[in-house]
C-alpha cells in the first residue's frame, strides 16, 4: 500500500491535488475544510503518528505583488511504522486562519506559534497562539517578505515599547 | 540489537505524584523564573514556573533570547553564504549542521556526492555526535553534582577540538562541508591521529560510566524522573535519543539511510521506560557505537585514498584554486558561483539523525540566487516544548535533571 493509497482512504475525493516535490516526499495541496477534517485522522487511520514540522512560505515577490493566496503553510508528518512522510500544503491569505494541528499532535504548538510570530498566520483552534521568538509587543512579522532584511531600527522600537509602558523616550 | 544496561525497578504510576502534603509551604503558590541566565538551563532558556511548595504546578518555557534571525538572513545571503550560519545553530556540533544543510541543497539540486566525501561526512558526523553527547554528559552531570565528570568530558572534547583545528582549520564553527562534498581531503597523518583518539575513546566512556551508571545519587536523581512514553514522544514530535529512550527503535540512519549508513555495522541502543536515566544510557551507548562507525569510516577512507572528495559539477562547485589563478574562464566561473549560484525551482526537505533528534532543512527556491525560504527543523525546539509535559507535578529539583536529559542547545532552538 503506497503512501497515497493510505491517505486516499481518509481523504474526501477531489479534495487534494498531488504536486511534484524535488525531495520525493508525497506532497498534497489541500483546502482548509478538507485539511481540518483530515488532521485528526492522520495518526489513527493513516499511520502518520508524529508531526515533523509546521512552517510557511511567503509568496510575495520583490515588487510586493502576490499571485493567489499569499502564504503556503506546510504540515509535514512522519509514519514510523511505514517509514514514510507526507507533506500537506495549504494556501492562505493574510486574513484566513489555517487549521491547527495541535488537536491531534501537541508537538505542533510551538511550531505554529513560531509560524504565527514570523508570518502572522493565525491557527484556528490553537489554544495559546502567542509569539514564540520575538518579544511580546513586537508588531511585525519578520519572515514576511515586506519586512526589511536589515530589520527595524532598535531605537525606534525601544521608544515605542517604552511609550506603551508609560516611560519617557530615551 | 544492543540493549542498554538496565536495572530492575518498578516505574511510578501516573497518579503517584510526589506532592508533599506535610510541606509547610503546600498550598501557597509561588511564581518563579528560572533563567534566562541560569547556569542549569544550558543557555538562555527561561522557565516561568508556578510552585506549590517544592512541587511544580505549571511550567512555561520562554524561548527567543538567542534569536538572531538566521532564517531571514538566509533569504538575503544566498545559498552558499548561509553555510557559516548553520555552524552557529547547534554550536556544539557545527559539522552536523553543515552536512544537514549541504544535503538539503544537494536534494534540491539533485546531485550525488562522491563516495569518499560520503565517508568523510560519516566520520565527521559521528565525531560531532560524540562531541555533542560529551557536552550533554558533562553539563548534566555538573548540574546534578558530579563536578569531576564535567572536566573529564571536556578534556575529551578538547582533544576533538584540537583534531578538528588541525583538520578543518577551526576549533569551532568549521564551515568545512561544501555542496557536493567536503572542502579538503583528509591526509594520512590526520587520519592516524583521529584513529588514535577513537581507539582510546571507548575506554573513556567506560570511565564515565564507572562514575555514573551505578552511582546511587545519579540513579536516584534520574531514575523515574521525566518519563516520556512512546505516545508522549510521538505526540510531541520528539526524535533522536529522547524517542529511543522509551524503547522505540527509530533512527534515521537505519530507517532512511543517507551517506551510506546502511553499509555500516552499528547498533541502535534503546531504553525501556523513557526516563532521564534511560536517555542517559542511550547516549552513553551511542557514543560507543559512534566510535565503532568512525573506525569503519576510517578503514574505508584508507581504502578509497585518492578518490574524489568534491563533486566536479561546475554549476554548484567552485573551480580549484590553482585553476582560478591561471585561467580567466575559471576566474569568471568562480565569480559567477560565489555571486549568482542558482538552484532549480522547487521545494526540498532533507533531514538527518543529529545528536538531538531529526535535524532537517526545508528549502524553497524560486530559481533565483537567494532562497525563497530556508527553514531549520530544529529538534531542540521540540525538546524544549516537552519540558512542561514531564516537569509538571514533579519536584523542582527534578527540573535540573529533566532539562539536562532532554538535551537542547539554544542556538538551534532560537535560530
Amino acid at each position: 500500500m503506497t503512501t497515497l493509497e493510505r491517505l486516499a482512504a481518509i481523504l474526501p475525493a477531489d479534495s487534494y491535488v498531488e504536486s511534484p516535490a524535488r525531495d520525493g516526499i508525497l506532497t498534497l495541496q489541500m483546502e482548509v475544510d478538507a485539511l481540518t477534517e483530515v488532521l485528526p485522522r492522520l495518526a489513527p487511520e493513516a499511520g502518520f503518528e508524529t508531526i515533523t514540522l509546521v512552517t510557511a512560505i511567503d509568496h510575495m515577490d520583490a515588487n510586493g505583488e502576490v499571485r493567489g493566496p499569499r502564504f503556503e503553510v506546510h504540515y509535514q508528518f512522519l509514519s514510523l511504522e511505514h517509514s514514510d512522510r507526507v507533506r500537506l500544503i495549504l494556501r492562505v491569505d493574510e486574513d484566513t486562519p489555517a487549521p491547527t494541528a495541535t488537536g491531534a499532535f501537541a508537538g505542533a504548538a510551538f511550531m505554529e506559534r513560531e509560524c504565527f510570530d514570523m508570518f502572522g498566520i493565525r491557527f484556528d483552534g490553537h489554544e495559546n497562539l502567542r509569539r514564540l521568538l520575538m518579544p511580546e509587543g513586537f508588531e511585525h512579522h519578520p519572515l514576511r517578505k515586506d519586512f526589511p532584511h536589515r530589520g527595524i531600527e532598535p531605537d525606534k522600537l525601544y521608544n515605542q515599547w517604552n511609550r506603551e509602558r508609560g516611560g519617557a523616550p530615551s | 540489537m544492543a540493549q542498554s544496561k538496565t536495572f530492575d525497578y518498578m516505574p511510578a504510576t501516573p497518579g503517584d505524584l510526589p506532592v508533599d502534603h506535610d510541606d509547610p509551604l503546600h498550598g501557597e503558590l509561588l511564581k518563579l523564573n528560572m533563567g534566562p541566565q541560569h547556569p542549569a538551563t544550558h543557555g538562555v532558556l527561561r522557565l516561568q514556573m508556578v510552585l506549590d511548595g517544592e512541587t511544580i504546578v505549571s511550567c512555561d518555557p520562554v524561548v527567543g533570547y538567542l534569536h538572531r534571525g538566521k532564517e531571514k538572513s538566509a533569504e538575503s545571503l544566498g545559498w552558499r553564504k548561509f553555510f557559516p550560519h548553520t555552524d552557529r545553530l547547534d554550536y556544539v556540533q557545527p559539522l552536523m549542521n553543515n552536512i544537514a544543510y549541504a544535503r538539503a541543497l544537494e536534494t534540491l539540486a539533485d546531485i550525488e556526492v562522491p563516495e569518499r566525501a560520503q565517508e568523510l561526512r560519516v566520520l565527521l558526523m559521528e565525531i560531532s555526535r560524540i562531541m555533542a553527547h560529551l557536552i550533554y554528559l558533562g553539563t548534566t552531570a555538573i548540574d546534578l553534582g558530579a563536578v569531576a565528570l564535567f572536566f573529564m568530558t571536556f578534556t575529551e572534547r578538547e582533544k576533538i577540538y584540537e583534531l578538528l583545528d588541525a583538520y578543518t582549520g577551526h576549533r569551532m564553527n568549521n564551515t568545512y562541508i561544501r555542496m557536493g562534498g567536503v572542502y579538503a581531503d583528509i591526509d594520512e597523518a590526520m587520519a592516524a591521529e583521529i584513529r588514535a583518539f577513537i581507539d582510546a575513546f571507548p575506554a573513556k566512556v567506560d570511565e564515565f560510566e564507572a562514575m555514573l551508571t551505578g552511582n546511587a545519587i545519579w540513579y536516584g536523581r534520574n531514575r523515574d524522573v521525566g518519563i516520556l512514553t512512546r505516545e508522549d514522544c510521538l505526540d510531541l514530535g520528539l526524535s533522536g535519543p529522547n524517542l529511543r529512550g522509551c524503547g522505540e527503535e527509530w533512527d534515521l540512519r537505519k530507517s532512511e539511510p543517507y551517506c551510506g549508513y546502511e553499509t555500516y555495522d552499528f547498533e541502535v541502543p534503546v531504553g525501556t521506560v523513557g526516563d532521564c536515566y534511560d536517555r542517559y544510557l542511550v547516549r552513553i551507548e551511542e557514543m560507543r557505537q559512534s566510535a565503532r562507525i568512525c573506525i569503519q569510516a576510517l578503514d574505508r577512507l584508507d581504502a578509497s585514498k585518492g578518490g574524489e572528495f568534491l563533486l566536479e559539477d561546475r554549476r554548484y562547485v567552485l573551480p580549484p584554486r590553482s585553476a582560478v589563478h591561471s585561467s580567466m574562464e575559471e576566474l569568471i566561473h568562480q565569480f559567477k558561483i560565489v555571486t549568482d549560484m542558482r538552484l532549480p525551482k522547487g521545494t526540498a526537505y532533507s533531514s538527518l539523525e543529529s545528536s538531538k533528534g531529526e535535524l532537517g532543512f526545508l528549502l524553497a527556491s524560486d530559481g533565483s540566487a537567494q532562497p525563497l525560504r530556508c527553514h531549520v527543523r530544529a529538534p531542540g525546539l521540540l525538546n524544549v516544548q516537552a519540558i512542561p509535559r514531564v516537569a509538571e507535578g514533579r519536584l523542582f529539583s527534578d527540573m535540573v535533571a529533566i532539562i539536562g536529559s532532554l538535551d537542547f542547545v539554544m542556538g538551534e532552538v532560537d535560530r
